[in-house]
């Protein structure tokens, strides 16, 4: 893939990333995350086998159709945050002080993996540390499932810099659907409670 | 038939089975059973040994091909899984007095099998992946239907998730480093990110926020098996990381690495347990201190007696523990409540849950002729030698456990003269409850009849345990 277009899916990793930050409504929330499993895949496919990295996408958008799906039978529950901070400014800002702390970095760690590129370290990088700040900035499931998604995107992109075994690939996809499984069920059990 | 099949198939099918089946005291004893009769089965046949019964010879392969990669169990694994599978046989028997058994049995049985897959899995650096998918499993077990999962949960989930990335790529940048030890910056990278990945799944001093909040919000019991059962294969598998690679094995840091956040945790724990007013608060501090006590054993300059202590303190650590949240369990269902003011005088009504909770805290701070007591002081009695400072650390430490257990043991027994004597424990409550007391005297008068059985336990590791 061209470098060019490899920086093109690193920016739309900018943007779904951020707007899981900044979304308030569930929907844009789902959509946001098959976003990125969507982007992340195009980095992946760089050092796996399409039919690998195609099963990586599937499995990410399935676990953002099990969370979608818990969410479409509980709409009435809410996703925003009862505590401080709750303003997209300062999610925003947040997310640009991240941003830069990354590409910062990025260089450095790219010497850490062999074989690895800009491009993929960086988008890796975006979504380990947007989906830490998202963790730090949240108690709600939904949002808690959607920054650990976010997190181990992250670290499966670069992890799949180094690691093509079949074995990991498949532990790593149940992991994924695992986690949103854990989510939806929290999820699932915090809006019984509420309507209790 | 496989030793993973065995050990690791089974259990899986059987938890799925257990969790539909309709009675809980059945899933008690159906599990119990099982996990007795994997525990005796990894006794008399040994995965990779011949056994012969009349003419049939029988044997189970230690090898299972998936996907490229192996799952193995052999002859040097026969003393973990009798002891875990031991350990769980013990918890789910606990259940018919705790309750909770669709909860604990069936999920309890699939976290276990996850876990030992960890240890079964080559190359070992996966392991991490498989404790991840146990950590998933055990969501609902911490969150049973019509719970609210709070803070803690979510942290538990978070902190543990954490764990994997870090152990991973460790695990990845340990193997450059074996291949050429003199990349300096390389060891370095992956020494932090190793600590950062098992500070993370062990619960080290500061990353252990979520225990008490978890032991807050969830079933004591549930929450004590957990915590009893994730630690120990987090230690067996930062052993194996340090029997695997030798520059690790050889390192002079790691010594003083593992006692700094040995003793942290430890203290932290300790003193902040003397200030709790809630008995499932003063359990968690009492976890936590257990981890900081395995990072002190594994510090030892000796690395072959700081791998016994670590060994023998499983088995009085899990009978104290087991004993500490079923007794909590029993009187949370009387008083609805753990906060000390719900509890005040609830010994004459519950005496023997009472006894529970004063003599296994007590075991756990290291008290004379209780269990875990000669482990401890075999442990006191090395740091002492090694430094007089730290010996008096762990003293605090110890002391700051012995108070809450005695706080405990006033607000229980805060009653009013004319209160009757009146044990309302169930008969299967009271037997539990007396086999688990007379258990925790026994081991710790008796410490030596658990030596056959861990006395192996070393020859899992390649060097280590030579």
């Amino acid at each position: 893939m061209p470098a060019p277009l490899l920086w093109i899916v690193v920016l739309l990793l900018i943007l779904t990333s951020v707007g899981l930050l900044v979304s308030r409504e569930w929907r844009w929330s789902i959509a946001l995350l098959a976003g990125q499993y969507f982007a992340a895949f195009w980095l992946v496919s760089l050092h796996w086998p399409l039919t690998m990295a195609a099963a990586k996408l599937i499995t990410g958008w399935m676990a953002a159709a099990a969370l979608g799906m818990t969410q479409i039978n509980m709409n009435q529950y809410q996703t925003g945050e009862t505590s401080w901070p709750q303003g997209r400014v300062f999610r925003l800002f947040s997310a640009g002080l991240v941003l830069l702390a990354v590409f910062a970095v990025s260089r450095s760690v790219t010497g850490w993996l062999p074989g690895a590129n800009l491009s993929v370290v960086s988008g890796s990088l975006i979504l380990i540390s947007l989906g830490l700040l998202h963790l730090g900035m949240t108690a709600n499931p939904l949002r808690v499932t959607l920054g650990l998604l976010t997190v181990l995107l992250g670290f499966e992109t670069l992890y799949a810099t180094v690691e093509n075994s079949i074995l990991v690939a498949g532990l790593l996809s149940t992991i994924t659907l695992g986690l949103a499984l854990a989510g939806s069920y929290l999820v699932a059990l915090a809006s019984a409670e509420d309507s209790a | 038939m496989t030793a993973p099949i065995v050990w690791i198939g089974l259990p899986l099918v059987l938890a799925a089975l257990l969790f539909i089946l309709p009675r809980e005291r059945l899933i008690s004893y159906l599990g119990t059973l099982f996990a007795l009769g994997l525990a005796i089965t990894a006794y008399w046949i040994p995965p990779g040994t011949a056994q012969r019964i009349g003419s049939i010879s029988l044997r189970i392969e230690p090898s299972l091909s998936l996907f490229g990669r192996q799952l193995s169990l052999d002859a040097g694994d026969q003393t973990l899984l009798i002891l875990v599978y031991g350990m769980a046989a013990f918890w789910f028997f606990g259940t018919l007095a705790a309750g909770q058994a669709r909860q604990v049995v069936s999920l309890g049985l699939a976290v276990i099998a996850l876990l030992v897959a960890s240890l079964a899995v080559r190359p070992f650096l996966y392991a991490a992946l498989l404790v991840e998918m146990a950590v998933l499993v055990s969501v609902p077990l911490l969150a049973p239907p019509g719970s609210r999962p709070g803070r803690g949960l979510l942290r538990f989930l978070i902190y543990q998730t954490f764990a994997m990335p870090f152990i991973l790529l460790a695990g990845f940048l340990l193997s450059g480093v074996e291949a050429g030890p003199s990349d300096v910056a390389q060891v370095v990278q992956a020494g932090i990110l190793l600590l950062l990945g098992f500070a993370f799944l062990l619960a080290v001093f500061p990353l252990n926020t979520w225990i008490p909040l978890l032991a807050e919000e969830a079933s004591p019991y549930a929450v004590g098996f957990l915590l009893t059962m994730l630690p120990t294969f987090g230690l067996v598998l930062a052993l194996n990381f340090i029997d695997r690679f030798s520059w690790l094995r050889d390192s002079a840091q790691l010594p003083s690495i593992l006692q700094t956040a040995g003793i942290l945790t430890l203290v932290t724990a300790g003193i902040w347990a003397a200030f709790q007013r809630h008995l499932g608060r003063i359990a968690a501090y009492a976890i936590i201190a257990e981890t900081g006590v395995s990072l002190l054993a594994m510090s030892l300059p000796d690395r072959q007696i700081g791998l016994q202590i670590l060994f023998f303190l499983f088995i009085p650590r899990a009978l104290a523990l087991g004993v500490w949240t079923m007794s909590i369990s029993i009187l949370q269902s009387r008083a609805g409540d753990l906060r000390f003011a719900a509890l005040q005088g609830l010994a004459r009504q519950y005496p023997l849950a009472s006894a529970g909770v004063v003599f296994a805290n007590l075991a756990l701070a290291g008290t004379p002729l209780l269990a875990v007591f000669p482990v401890r002081q075999t442990l006191w009695e090395n740091l002492a030698v090694q430094s007089l400072p730290l010996a008096l650390w762990f003293g605090l430490a110890s002391l700051g456990l012995w108070v809450i257990a005695l706080r405990s043991l006033a607000v229980l027994t805060m009653f009013s003269e004319k209160t009757e004597w009146v044990s309302r424990e169930t008969w299967p409550q009271r037997i539990l409850l007396g086999i688990g007391l007379l258990g925790l005297f026994l081991s710790g008068i008796f410490p030596q009849w658990a030596q056959p059985l861990l006395a192996n336990l070393p020859a899992m590791f390649d060097y280590l345990g030579k």
